[in-house]
């Protein structure tokens, strides 16, 4: 046996390296400068980064054994005991390689990205707490740290959708985002509570140890009336924190709303960590979900309706960013999909995968909105190809992995998680099998869409671009940027697209590469291999990807033998129907959204969603606050309770001092009367 | 024959027609000294009345002290009331309402 | 019926009738000679009751001295006699009604079952030569010798108290105080200033 790599000491290295760069871009940042706080963070995430490939070296290829350590004791509250520790093994040392991988390229790029901006040096303290926050998260080995790492990124996602707080747009994004988080933070909460109930500890290991124990119990909320299966009231009650995290519907709203954000942080946060949490947190608990058939079904239910109907919201869109917005959120519905039929690995692996080539399609926006002046409308855009061919390029591999082309790592992951869909018998599978292949069509009108309406056709910028052009300029008189803007723009007489620095493009390219072949690479292991051995429990009866097996020979066959299936043809479908609107026939597109008018209204109201939740849950909360307002308050509190007992003590005061008359003969009347009274009791005791 | 309580009688009518006073004539601070020395008077009239059937004299000496000190009370009673009514030329009872609260 | 019991009934009737007087009638003078009238006729019970002292006492520093001083100042005071009657109708339903209350009450206790003739027997007879100032003056001066010796103290209290209080100082007039004016000293009196000379000039007096 080997003596074990992994120490304490490295782990802890791994997780604390961005929070130190955070504290000292964040605390210091003006001892530091700018170039110290991009500076430190990125050593702190680059360090993180090094040591999770290692880390992921020692686990996946070196069979080192998963480590599990406590740390210390947070607290100990009779039998009930939460402790800071890390579990090390191969699930948590892939995420530590994606989210490290993916944040150190977004923390580059935003070198670029945000160089302008005048709180640059709080961006990259934000973005490297997050880093921290989503590795506390992924290395947990109890739930309450889970939590912890789950609230932080929720904090710090917040932060930084609100980023430019002076927009009241923003503000209200963040708020909504919170709001909505909190809601499936309570149901998670409710989940771990449960779990502490019924199987007495919060470390995983025990619990998961345990977890047969929670097989035919029941619940009973209303005394004898109405029972319901513990197995699945816990695993509901854990997956509404993932419907909240994961953005899955009902709890989906905020995502979109999210791009008021800078576009790095939409690519780190709101693509490829946060976001995918719930997924994971499934996957961890995966020795629980199997115990329920139901709560997987309502899984993949759920899973379905996200991916096909939020696809449909991302075809009316007009910003580059809600696109994707409304990309990402199908696409957590589709590895949602994969946990429902118990293929954690396929929706592990999408998740991976996901990462890259959504990273990259939204620092692909980025760059874009950074070379037309901060204008994100993609009508106002189109042949864009000539001004900034790299950021094209890259465009087109992240939406050919996207649209799940054979070969990319995207058709990888999509495909498998079709046929598993397809292989599973559980209830809700078929339902969930037409959503996710009619969505394959929908991805792929919606991203080639995007790339035509952006990169290819007519030049439709002009007049929008010098107006935004003379605003930047003026934005540069206001808040005294540094003369480097001034010069650049003052060059050109007409202002036009222009290709974006070598530091945004860098990260464009480096995700590229993986999200072209990683999939290729890794499929066979993580898929159909032992990759993540005990971390993810399946149950003989459900498991799909043994049924799937046997199908697969390998990563060229496969390949190969997508170009045959349905997928592929539903999404050649959809690139065509793209390629023929908005490359040949602008008009027709324009004749059919018309034509189809009531559709694409529901559609433009995203199923009208924001409506209910505002009228339903935002002015009923203000309703409530007001009545608790004006009766409790101001009524109960101010009226009665503070004035009230002031004015009563005034009354009594009032009533008790007109005895004090200051008349002599009403004192004496008083003293006589009061002898009466005694001298009658006495009479009366006498008799 | 006259008995205890016919003395006793009169002390507490006189006593009740004093009392009766104070609170009757709030528009004559003179009458109300002077219901104090009826009330005063009647209480004497108990002490004396209880000292003869009793047999004892302590009750007539507790009278001579009474009248004593009834006496000097009176006095400055008035004295008092002739420095009221030098300040606010009345003795209407009813005016004299600064110690309300 | 014996003469006692009359003589008593008549005293007691005048006596209570002019003490309803003293609180009835108009005239505060009229009111201070009714409580003479009243104070007379206690007098005289008490003196029916063989406690002749007392009731020449109550003569003689009541009536002769207290009811003096009442005479006084009533008539020394410029009293407005129709206002002082306001509101007197007012008040005498009250008055009368707790008064009848109270008296009730007392006599209630004080009925003949409680202090009849079995319970105090009468007093018993001394003969001719009984002298209640003698009895009186035997136990005042023995045994509350200290209580007749503070009662003097009152009374000179009383008295200058009566006094300062009503003392008038008169504004305006100037009095000398020997004691001040020999404790006078220079430095009071006189000041030494340094100045420096004024140079005469021409046309100055000199």
């Amino acid at each position: 046996m080997q003596e074990p790599l992994i120490t304490t000491g490295l782990i802890l290295l791994i997780v604390l390296a961005p929070l130190a760069g955070s504290i000292i871009a964040g605390l210091f940042a003006r001892q530091v400068g700018r170039t110290g706080a991009a500076g430190a963070t990125i050593l702190g995430v680059a360090v993180s980064l090094i040591g999770s490939l290692y880390v992921l070296k020692l686990i996946a290829f070196d069979g080192h054994s998963a480590v599990n350590v406590d740390l210390y004791t947070w607290f100990q509250i009779g039998d009930i005991r939460a402790a800071v520790g890390f579990l090390i093994d191969p699930l948590s040392a892939m995420m530590m390689c994606v989210v490290t991988s993916v944040s150190l390229a977004v923390h580059v790029y935003t070198i670029g990205y945000m160089r302008e901006d005048p709180g640059f040096s709080r961006f990259f303290s934000y973005i490297a707490l997050f880093t921290f926050a989503m590795l506390m998260l992924v290395t947990s080995n109890n739930f309450l740290q889970l939590f912890f790492g789950w609230e932080a990124v929720g904090l710090v996602s917040y932060l930084l959708i609100g980023f430019w707080y002076q927009r009241p747009t923003a503000i209200f994004a963040n708020m909504k985002a919170f709001l909505v988080n909190r809601v499936g933070d309570f149901g998670f909460l409710l989940g771990i509570a449960a779990v502490l109930l019924y199987l007495g500890t919060l470390d995983y290991q025990t619990a998961f140890a345990k977890a047969d124990l929670l097989i035919g119990k029941q619940f009973f909320p209303f005394g004898e009336g109405w029972a319901i299966d513990v197995p699945t009231m816990i695993c509901v009650l854990l997956f509404i924190g993932a419907m909240g995290k994961s953005a899955q519907v009902p709890l989906h709203v905020w995502l979109p709303d999210s791009m008021e954000g800078p576009t790095p942080i939409s690519a780190l946060i709101h693509a490829a960590t946060m976001v995918t949490a719930g997924i994971f947190m499934v996957a961890r608990m995966s020795p629980l979900y199997e115990l329920s058939e139901a709560a997987l079904s309502f899984v993949l239910v759920i899973g379905a309706t996200t991916a096909f109907f939020m696809g449909l919201v991302g075809i009316v869109q007009n910003d580059i960013k809600r696109v994707v917005a409304y990309s990402t959120l199908s696409q957590l519905g589709y590895m949602t999909v994969a946990l429902g039929v118990s293929a954690y690995s396929v929706g592990v692996f999408h998740l991976m995968t996901h990462a890259f080539f959504k990273a990259l399609l939204f620092l692909g926006a980025g760059s874009v909105i950074i070379g037309m002046h901060h204008l994100q409308d993609m009508r106002v855009m189109g042949g864009l190809r000539k001004y900034m061919p790299i950021t094209f390029a890259t465009a087109w591999i992240g939406t050919l992995a996207l649209t799940g082309f054979p070969g990319t790592s995207g058709f990888f992951s999509k495909d498998l998680i079709i046929e598993a869909v397809g292989a599973s018998d559980r209830a809700g599978a078929t339902y969930a099998y037409w959503c996710v292949l009619l969505g394959v069509a929908v991805t792929s009108f919606y991203s080639f869409r995007l790339l035509y309406l952006t990169f290819h056709g007519p030049e439709r910028f002009a007049a929008a671009l010098k107006q935004a052009h003379e605003e930047h300029a003026h934005h540069g008189d206001d808040h005294g940027h540094d003369d480097h803007d001034h010069e650049a723009h003052h060059d050109h007489h007409e202002p036009t697209p222009h290709e974006s620095p070598w530091v945004v493009a860098i990260p464009l390219i480096v995700l590229a590469v993986p999200s072209l072949l990683i999939g290729w690479f890794t499929v066979e292991t993580m898929v159909f291999g032992s990759f993540f051995g005990s971390s993810i429990v399946v149950h003989e009866a459900h498991d799909v990807i043994g049924e799937l097996k046997t199908h697969f020979t390998s990563p060229g066959g496969f390949a190969l033998h997508g170009f045959v299936t349905p997928a592929f043809w539903l999404a050649l479908l959809g690139f065509a129907a793209a390629t023929y609107l908005y490359l040949f026939n602008p008009a027709l597109a324009e004749r059919l959204s018309q034509v189809f008018a009531p559709v694409r209204r529901v559609l433009e109201r995203k199923y009208g969603f924001d409506e209910a939740y505002q009228a339903v849950f935002a002015r009923g909360s203000i309703l409530l606050g007001k009545i608790f307002w004006r009766a409790g308050d101001q009524t109960l509190i101010d009226g009665l309770a503070v004035n009230g007992s002031a004015q009563l003590v005034g009354r009594a005061a009032y009533l008790i001092r007109r005895v004090q008359s200051g008349y002599l003969y009403h004192y004496a009347f008083s003293m006589i009367v009061g002898l009466i009274v005694m001298i009658g009791v006495f009479v009366w005791m006498g008799r | 024959m006259i008995t205890l309580s016919h003395y006793l009688t009169v002390g507490a009518l006189l006593l009740c027609i004093g009392l009766a006073g104070i609170f009757i004539n709030r528009k004559n601070l003179v009458v109300l000294l002077m219901c104090l020395e009826l009330i005063l008077l009647a209480v004497n009239f108990n002490f004396v009345a209880f000292s003869k059937f009793l047999g004892t004299v302590d009750g007539q000496v507790m009278v001579f002290f009474i009248l004593t000190v009834a006496a000097a009370e009176a006095a400055i009673g008035l004295a008092i009331l002739v420095c009221l009514f030098r300040n606010r030329q009345s003795i209407n009872v009813g005016e004299f309402g600064e110690l309300r609260g | 019926m014996s003469v006692d019991l009359v003589l008593f009934y008549a005293f007691s009737a005048v006596l209570l009738v002019a003490a309803v007087g003293v609180i009835t009638v108009r005239n505060p003078v009229h009111a201070a000679l009714m409580l003479v009238l009243t104070f007379f006729s206690s007098a005289l019970t008490w003196i029916l009751i063989r406690s002749e002292f007392l009731g020449i006492a109550l003569i003689l520093v009541y009536v002769g001295a207290v009811m003096v001083l009442f005479l006084f100042v009533v008539m020394m005071l410029d009293i407005n006699v129709a206002k002082v009657r306001e509101g007197f109708a007012r008040y005498l339903p009250v008055g009368a009604f707790v008064a009848v209350i109270m008296a009730l009450q007392l006599l209630a206790l004080v009925g003949i079952e409680q202090f009849g003739p079995d319970r105090y027997p009468l007093p018993t007879d001394p003969g001719p030569g009984y002298s209640n100032t003698e009895e009186v003056g035997r136990l005042l001066f023995t045994q509350y010798l200290l209580p007749f010796e503070i009662a003097g103290v009152i009374l000179l209290v009383g008295t200058i108290a009566a006094v300062a209080l009503t003392h008038r100082r008169r504004t305006g007039v100037r009095t000398q105080n020997p004691a001040q004016q020999a404790a006078v000293r220079k430095s009071d009196r006189l000041r030494i200033v340094r100045m420096p000379a004024e140079k005469s000039r021409e046309g100055d007096s000199p």
